[in-house]
């Protein structure tokens, strides 16, 4: 309250500033407010709309942000956390890429993680294409404890434990090469859903493109989700074969449409490319139809056919034919126009709004046509079989926004906010419906377009997917930022832009550039920062964070601290506390094979130390009471200093031992 | 609640006068009471220490009570030995181990006292009066040893000078600001010690009387008998 009145005066006399002309603003002095503030924003030529956009964001140190964002990290196949309103990057988790700053991939903890998500035939991927974070819900409502992402390049999907922010596990889609439409959770999680992409002969199995039709494929995965385990169980996971349409983004319906999945695709045309045989191209040949089919999908039936035995496993995974899905009515088609993108069920589950990257408008679905249509059958088909509800039976509205429709989100004053890549803008529109009531404005109507830069992808509202979004905050996720920062050559910052959606009508601001300079990230989540409750140190000393308890080779003083010979085998046994190892020399032959264990026995917060052995790869993050493993064989001799990575305390730079491996 | 159950039950003294029973009753249940207030003690802290510094926002705490510590010794114990400080685990731990059967005996001789219907009870009743001033001339002993234990091969121990941490207010050590203050247990037996000189002084009230009546039969018996 204080801080809106502070807001207010600050505004009125800017205003007065402005309409008086270039006078220095001598008067908040008088009325008891900073004169040096006013003095800043006349010197730098600040608006109204500026210190209104800088009183938002600014948060004053020591202060913590009331969201927290989760985003892609998209191609450095990480994940980013960053405050909202603030904008500031919080932490970069390691995910899908080897990471030394939290020693991931590098000797220590990660190295399982990241074995677990390598090819069946076990070729290590060194990357991923983050696209899509999905926070775990309870009845619909982001409930703070987990964090799943996908990677589009090589269809895995991570497990993120959010008393750690650590990655726990990676698992490779068994069947799929590629994804995109994940991750998406169910409502309270039963399942993590992973959309297909480009389609391929299921196991990415040779086939020559003319055979397309016959043998290539989409395919669904619905991960199930173990919550206690904190892991995906595969065995009680399934996929469904889709024709090769494309599927792109989906969304899980709630409420009353609980139980159902929607995905768009833009490939209906069953488009092969070839541009340098003469055939359109890609882009060309998928764009030719003037509609392609949303997918609707009963996976709650999908659910109970898979129990009752109807699916078959493949590669591992239980898997329901494109036959089984049309006969046990899983699955359904709808039209949808031209190109779509996006799949956003609106926060009480009774529409779907999808988006025509080629079609000015936005498509509401009703799923209450859609089960109407359903229920009454007599439906035609696609050519694979799949009944076609006609677009007439199952839209509710269309509504015109401008060139470039992708995703949709929503606020809790019944507005869906859209954005226009093509306009490079943030559509607000309102909803109809039981929405209908809660904005001033007619329903299904263009409110206000912001002008965004440039060329916006996704969009994300603050707790936005959920069953009760709260609006204040809007973040538009372009991809291009061109102009709006300094020039660091000629690979350019993404602009994450923050709009204030805090007030009715059109008055959408727009409040801060953030550069993200590390990749191109797509999709993010924004939770209530107080839904999250992390550990500050681990709970106890020797704390495994894989396996989440105390490691059995944890030791709890530096009194147990040892080295044991077995044969070739050497045994470490180390304790970490400021600022010294224990033991500090460990002297081996070449051609030892080496298990060392680490414990660090701090418990203060923030008292991080590294282990880094220089010519061997090996760089460890461990955090206050954590305890880590590393084994390797000592095939170089010679003498290695190794040391603490992490500036730990005053004597940091004394806080090493010698590592000497006899020739 | 009334605390005298017959006000006309009366206590004969050897002299003829009469007392009320309550006289007797009252320093007794005192000296209980006392008892009782030390054996609360035991489940308080009696002293504590904070030390803050610019990046340990919170503070860290120790509380000291009579038989353990409680709070961030492992922090503070990591610190200390950059100077070269024993572990404060390893300060009075003969007294931590004796302190509660200790504490028991005081409880018990001011039992005794009850029972002692003389200026005798006084005696028995001195450990307890004693007991803060034991308390903390232990403490202070317990702070002069462990600043003065330092290990000259640790990484400061030799740059420092021996000293004492402070008993109580405000001290400096590096970087950390000190905060020593006594802690409820040690208010609960210095409210010991107030109720016992009240509990002594109704026992005095109480069998005063009686005493010097008995000395008066004495001497007339004496002089009759002369």
């Amino acid at each position: 309250m204080k801080k809106l009145v502070i807001v207010l005066l600050l505004l009125s006399v800017l205003l007065g500033a402005c309409s008086g002309g270039n006078e220095p603003a001598e008067t908040p002095a008088a009325e008891g407010l900073p004169a040096d503030a006013a003095a800043v924003a006349a010197e730098r030529g600040l608006t109204p709309n500026d210190v209104y956009a800088a009183l938002k964001t600014y948060m004053p140190s020591g202060q913590t942000d009331p969201y927290i964002m989760f985003a892609s990290g998209g191609q450095s196949g990480q994940m980013l956390v960053i405050g909202v309103p603030s904008m500031r990057i919080l932490k970069m988790i390691a995910v899908f890429t080897p990471e030394s700053w939290q020693g991931y991939g590098y000797g220590g903890s990660g190295d399982a993680v990241l074995a677990g998500g390598f090819m069946p035939d076990g070729t290590e991927i060194k990357w991923g294409d983050t696209h899509h974070p999905g926070l775990s819900e309870t009845a619909g409502e982001y409930d703070g404890q987990f964090v799943f992402i996908n990677d589009k390049a090589n269809a895995r999907l991570a497990v993120i434990d959010l008393r750690d922010f650590e990655t726990k596990q990676i698992v490779k889609n068994p069947t799929a090469i590629n994804d995109h439409g994940g991750t998406f959770v169910t409502p309270n999680t039963e399942y993590v859903v992973e959309g297909p992409q480009y389609a391929a002969p299921i196991n990415w199995e040779y086939a020559p493109l003319d055979q397309y039709q016959e043998a290539y494929r989409g395919v669904i995965t619905f991960w199930a989700f173990d919550r206690l385990a904190g892991r995906i169980d595969q065995a009680k996971s399934f996929q469904i074969e889709l024709p090769p349409y494309w599927q792109d983004l989906c969304d899980a319906g709630k409420a009353v449409s609980e139980g159902w999945v929607f995905c768009n695709s833009f490939n209906t045309e069953m488009a092969t490319g070839g541009i340098e045989s003469g055939n359109p191209p890609f882009e060309a040949g998928t764009t030719k139809n003037d509609t392609d089919y949303l997918h609707i999908i009963d996976w709650k039936k999908a659910e109970e056919v898979v129990k009752a035995g109807g699916a078959q496993e493949v590669s591992g995974i239980a898997m329901i034919s494109l036959q089984t899905a049309i006969d046990e009515s899983i699955l359904y088609f709808t039209p949808e126009p031209k190109s779509p993108h996006g799949s956003d069920v609106t926060p009480g589950g009774e529409f779907i709004v999808v988006g025509g990257k080629l079609d000015p408008h936005v498509t509401i679905y009703s799923f209450e046509k859609i089960k109407a249509a359903i229920d009454a059958g007599g439906l035609e088909t696609d050519v694979f079989g799949v009944p076609v509800i006609p677009l007439d039976k199952s839209m509710e509205a269309q509504v015109e926004l401008g060139l470039g429709p992708l995703h949709t989100v929503y606020d809790d004053k019944g507005y869906a906010y859209t954005s226009l890549f093509l306009d490079s803008a943030v559509a607000r529109w309102t909803l109809g419906g039981p929405y209908a009531d809660k904005h001033p404005e007619e329903a299904w109507t263009l409110v206000q377009k912001l002008p965004v830069q440039y060329n916006i992808g996704h969009i994300a509202a603050a707790e936005g997917d959920t069953a009760s979004p709260d609006g204040g905050y809007v973040v538009a996720l372009n991809k291009w930022s061109i102009d709006r920062f300094a020039k660091v050559g000629p690979l350019m910052p993404q602009n994450f832009q923050l709009v204030d959606v805090s007030q009715t009508g059109d008055q959408m601001k727009l409040l801060y550039d953030m550069p993200i300079g590390m990749a191109e990230p797509h999709y993010t989540q924004i939770i209530k920062a107080d839904k999250l409750n992390p550990f500050e140190v681990y709970p106890e000393i020797g704390w495994n964070p894989e396996t989440m308890s105390v490691d059995p080779n944890a030791i709890t003083s530096e009194e147990q601290a040892r080295i044991e010979r077995n044969g070739n085998n050497v045994e470490i046994w180390m304790t970490v506390v400021r600022s010294h190892y224990n033991p500090e020399h460990v002297e081996i032959n070449k051609g030892d094979h080496v298990i060392w264990h680490l414990t660090s026995l701090e418990r203060t917060p923030d008292a991080t130390h590294g282990f880094a052995i220089p010519g061997y790869n090996i760089n460890l993050s461990l955090e206050p009471g954590e305890t880590q493993t590393v084994e390797f064989d000592a095939n170089q001799a010679g003498t290695f200093a190794f040391y603490c990575t992490e500036f730990c305390s005053a004597l940091h730079l004394e806080m090493l031992g010698y590592f000497l491996v006899k020739p | 609640m009334k605390f005298d159950p017959d006000p006309d039950v009366k206590v004969l003294l050897p002299d003829g006068s009469q007392k009320s029973l309550l006289t007797y009753q009252l320093p007794s249940a005192i000296l209980v009471l006392a008892a009782l207030l030390l054996v609360v003690s035991m489940f308080q802290p009696y002293w504590s220490i904070t030390m803050t510094a610019p990046q340990y926002p919170k503070g860290l705490t120790v509380e000291v009570y009579v038989n353990h510590l409680e709070g961030d010794m492992g922090e503070i114990d990591g610190l200390n030995h950059y100077l070269g400080m024993p572990p404060l685990d390893e300060g009075g731990r003969f007294e931590r181990q004796i302190s509660i059967p200790a504490l028991a005996m005081l409880g018990l001789l001011l039992i005794a006292a009850t029972f002692i219907h003389s200026k005798w009870a006084a005696i028995l009743a001195l450990p307890a009066l004693l007991w803060p001033v034991i308390f903390l001339a232990d403490l202070w002993l317990i702070l002069y040893t462990y600043g003065h234990s330092i290990d000259p091969e640790s990484a400061l121990g030799g740059a420092i000078d021996p000293f004492t941490p402070p008993i109580l207010g405000t001290g400096k050590i590096a970087q950390f600001g000190t905060v020593a203050e006594l802690q409820a247990g040690f208010y609960l037996a210095l409210a010991a010690v107030a109720v016992i000189l009240v509990g002594l002084w109704f026992h005095r009230v109480a069998y005063k009387p009686l005493q010097d009546a008995r000395k008066r039969i004495k001497t007339q018996e004496q002089s009759a008998a002369s």
